[in-house]
């Protein structure tokens, strides 16, 4: 034949259906939505790792002479609303949970496309608010907007940035409905609830937290807004109003909300550790019901940010031990990792070191927890760098290595384009050390006594703020490589073979990139989900056909 | 045409039905297996977001809570101010308006299209009036100067139970801010749903629903009975707390 010569044609398939501006911001395929969510986060991740820059700047030396005081407020303030509200957030869940959960039970798509689309509008506007938030001279009340401050004293954006918060949430809110309707309803034929992977118990853990936490922090803003606008006394002790029915308010959401951004990073590493040590993940039901245990868990702590707020002793006490009764799931995920590691025939593809790397950010942020949890050694270090480096070790260690790892895994199924394996181990190293060499040095800064938010120090503490603002450098450079290559191998890459891991979990059993449909037909599944055994052993996972 | 020989091979067998044939509702989605599912994912998803209501109204009531037991006789005193004869009637009228959503669901399940567009249109009626009297309510707060700001004013107003003493200005304007921002909210939320019905009557309208097919008057029910049954919490708390002689 005369066109034998010709490359072969590109398969049909989700990226090449349809082209064109509308065709992407209109449509209501969940995979296309996951892709836009990745632009958009990626976009407020780079506006708050900026911030985070000038943070580190301006720390480099002890005196305060790179930006004004009223500045530097705005800028942690603003990093951490931004970092937390509009890239941690959404990040898993929207991008990975977006186009994997459908994929991964075999359905094809959410159970609500358009609601699905009109959750990244709302994000759009949410940023769009945040965006004028900040260009308009932005906010410095911190991002916990604790009142009165917030509501009385505070010259800045207040209104606009909870307003934007508000509008965020809500978007979040909707992710979380559509996830947990889809898995309750959508599951393929023979996706039984102890089929499923566990990426998807994860999320629909986070989704229980996103749907019952996030109402609570929106009329939490709204109180704030009424209050800032009309002063009605409801947080104002000069009116009889009460601040620390604020604080209640505001953790009963912001606590779990840490467990939005880790529970789905969990679910991530659970099935890179699967898929590269080529083993069934050790004690399934555990892991999964440790999912639910830590959203359930987690409503029930909030009160250990407010520890030195007044709260009561006996509160105080509680709150305390129910906060050690976290480390409990969390303990048996770890646990169960390692022991799925245990004997396993294990890879070092990038991936697998993100998850490596998750694994020991992650017990060190939690265990620098249970020094957070126990009463004495709070108050010692509440409102210290000690706080900050313990949060940024899950949040960025855990949660951050988690998505990173995640991208790398599922990038061939995502873009039909492999990255460059080197590069990608290249930079995996890179991220860990840079971290390491940012946050290792604040705990020791807050265990000595450097105090947060503050944008003069000491001369004393100088060495290790040096060597934090080193690592921030280093780690920034981590950041940018992947994106750099992951653009690169979108035109260069190396076409995916639809498993190129021979993973288990039907989203490897279709097409890379899969079609609008996902599946041919609608699959059978007649397997456990990790039967790596089988799979390695040479037995084919024949995708039954129904009907 | 890579993408017409992939549609020849692979024909999308739900896409096809429903195009073509005309066997199934035409309202069934294709990402759904069958009808039923489609339904069952529609009211579970309403059920869920009814739950993320019951948290938002939740942050309220226990803001409420926490106040009223710090200033119980303020509270009192100001509950005492506001007119519980309207609340009564308004609560009257979604009741009524609960019962007439029934109704027209059952209408659209028995195929009683006539039936169903009137209790449609009688919901929304009772909506309005609910509306309406609230405005009434807000204008005489409005009158008698409670509405928290800076012309609030409740100057010597005994305390129910303890006539000596007079209720703390600053105390009862916070239980006026949680009362407006308590039937603020409500009544956006009532806003909301008479935009919900308005659609659905257009739906209606047009013969959309069916006895086989009415899963969006079924979920703007649920819709609808949440809202009235935030009413049923707010009645008591705001209005009735301090009625004994």
């Amino acid at each position: 034949m005369a066109t034998v010569t010709v490359p072969e044609v590109e398969r049909e398939n989700y990226l090449n259906k349809h082209y064109g501006i509308g065709s992407w911001l209109l449509t209501t395929d969940h995979k296309r939505i996951a892709l836009l969510y990745l632009i958009s986060i990626t976009f407020f991740f780079f506006i708050g790792g900026f911030f985070a820059l000038l943070i580190r700047l301006e720390l480099l030396t002890p005196a305060g002479d790179l930006v004004l005081a009223d500045t530097y407020n705005k800028l942690f303030t603003m990093h951490g609303q931004v970092m937390v509200f509009f890239f941690l957030i959404p990040s898993i869940p929207a991008v990975l949970g977006n186009f994997l959960v459908p994929m991964m039970i075999g359905a094809k798509d959410l159970a609500f496309p358009r609601i699905n689309l009109l959750s990244w509008y709302l994000y759009i506007i949410a940023g769009g608010m945040m965006m004028y938030c900040m260009l308009t001279g932005g906010v410095d009340t911190g991002w916990t907007f604790y009142t009165p401050f917030s509501t009385v004293f505070s010259n800045t954006k207040v209104i606009e940035a909870g307003l934007a918060i508000f509008v965020s949430g809500f978007s979040s809110i909707l992710t979380g409905l559509n996830f947990v309707v889809t898995i309750h309803r959508m599951r393929a034929p023979g996706m039984t609830w102890s089929r499923l992977p566990l990426f998807i118990w994860a999320h629909y853990a986070t989704s229980i937290i996103q749907i019952l936490g996030t109402p609570v922090i929106a009329i939490t803003l709204v109180l704030v807004v009424a209050e800032r606008a009309l002063h009605l006394g409801v947080f104002d002790p000069k009116l009889g109003g009460d601040p620390l029915l604020f604080q209640h308010l505001f953790w009963f959401y912001s606590h779990p909300a840490v467990y939005i951004m880790i529970l789905p990073s969990m679910g991530v590493v659970t099935e890179i550790i699967a898929c590269f040590s080529r083993k069934r993940i050790f004690g399934y039901m555990f892991v999964a019901l440790s999912s639910i245990a830590i959203a359930v868990f987690g409503f029930l702590v909030w009160a250990h940010h407010m520890f030195v707020a007044g709260i009561s002793v006996y509160a105080a006490l509680i709150f305390s031990l129910l906060s050690y009764a976290v480390a409990v799931p969390s303990a048996v995920k770890v646990f169960n990792w390692t022991a799925t590691l245990y004997k396993g025939s294990i890879h070092y593809d990038a991936p697998m070191l993100y998850a490596f790397g998750f694994l020991g950010l992650f017990t060190m942020g939690g265990l620098t927890g249970l020094f957070l949890a126990a009463l004495g050694i709070d108050v010692h270090v509440t409102d210290t760098y000690f706080v900050i480096a313990h949060f940024h070790y899950i949040m960025v260690g855990g949660a951050l290595m988690g998505y990173l790892g995640g991208l790398h895994f599922w990038w061939p199924k995502i873009s039909g384009k492999l990255y460059p394996e080197g590069w990608a181990r290249l930079a995996a190293l890179i991220v860990f050390v840079g971290f390491n060499l940012t946050f290792f040095p604040q705990f020791i800064l807050g265990y000595v006594g450097m105090p947060r938010r503050y944008y003069q120090y000491p001369p004393e503490f100088q060495v290790l703020n040096v060597l934090s603002t080193a690592g921030a450098t280093v780690l920034g450079i981590g950041y940018l490589l992947p994106m750099i290559y992951f653009l690169w191998s979108m035109r260069y890459g190396k076409p995916a073979p639809d498993n190129p891991w021979k993973a288990a979990g039907l989203e490897w059993q279709t097409q890379s990139p899969p079609t609008t449909f996902n599946f041919e037909k609608e699959p059978v599944v007649t397997w456990e989900a990790y039967n790596y055994d089988e799979i390695d052993a040479g037995h084919k996972q024949e995708v039954h056909v129904a009907g | 045409m890579q993408a017409t020989n992939r549609r020849s091979t692979l024909p999308d067998s739900t896409a096809a039905v429903h195009e073509h044939e005309g066997l199934q509702n035409p309202a069934l989605l294709h990402h759904f297996a069958t009808e039923e599912q489609q339904r069952d994912s529609s009211n579970f998803g309403m059920w869920i977001f009814l739950a993320t209501e019951v948290m938002f109204f939740g942050g309220l009531f226990c803001a409420y809570l926490i106040y009223r037991r710090m200033y119980f006789g303020d509270f009192g005193a100001a509950s005492k101010s506001i007119n519980a004869a309207l609340g009564a009637t308004n609560t009257a009228v979604l009741i009524c308006s609960s019962l007439t959503v029934v109704l027209a669901i059952w209408a659209a399940q028995t195929a009683r299209r006539g039936l169903m567009i009137g209790m449609l249109i009688l919901t929304m009626l009772f909506g309005l009036t609910f509306l309406g009297i609230k405005g009434i309510e807000y204008k005489d707060k409005f009158d008698e100067h409670h509405v928290p700001g800076p012309s609030f004013s409740f100057e010597h107003v005994p305390i129910p139970g303890d006539p000596d003493q007079y209720a703390n200005p600053q105390h009862a304007q916070i239980f006026f801010a949680l009362y407006f921002i308590m039937t603020g909210l409500h009544a956006l939320h009532m806003v909301i749903g008479l935009g919900i019905f308005t659609w659905l009557l257009i739906k209606a309208w047009r013969g959309l629903f069916t006895p086989h097919y009415n899963t969006p008057l079924e979920i703007g029910g649920l819709y609808w009975h949440f809202v009235d049954i935030v009413w049923i919490y707010l009645f008591p708390l705001l209005y009735l707390i301090n009625r004994h002689p």
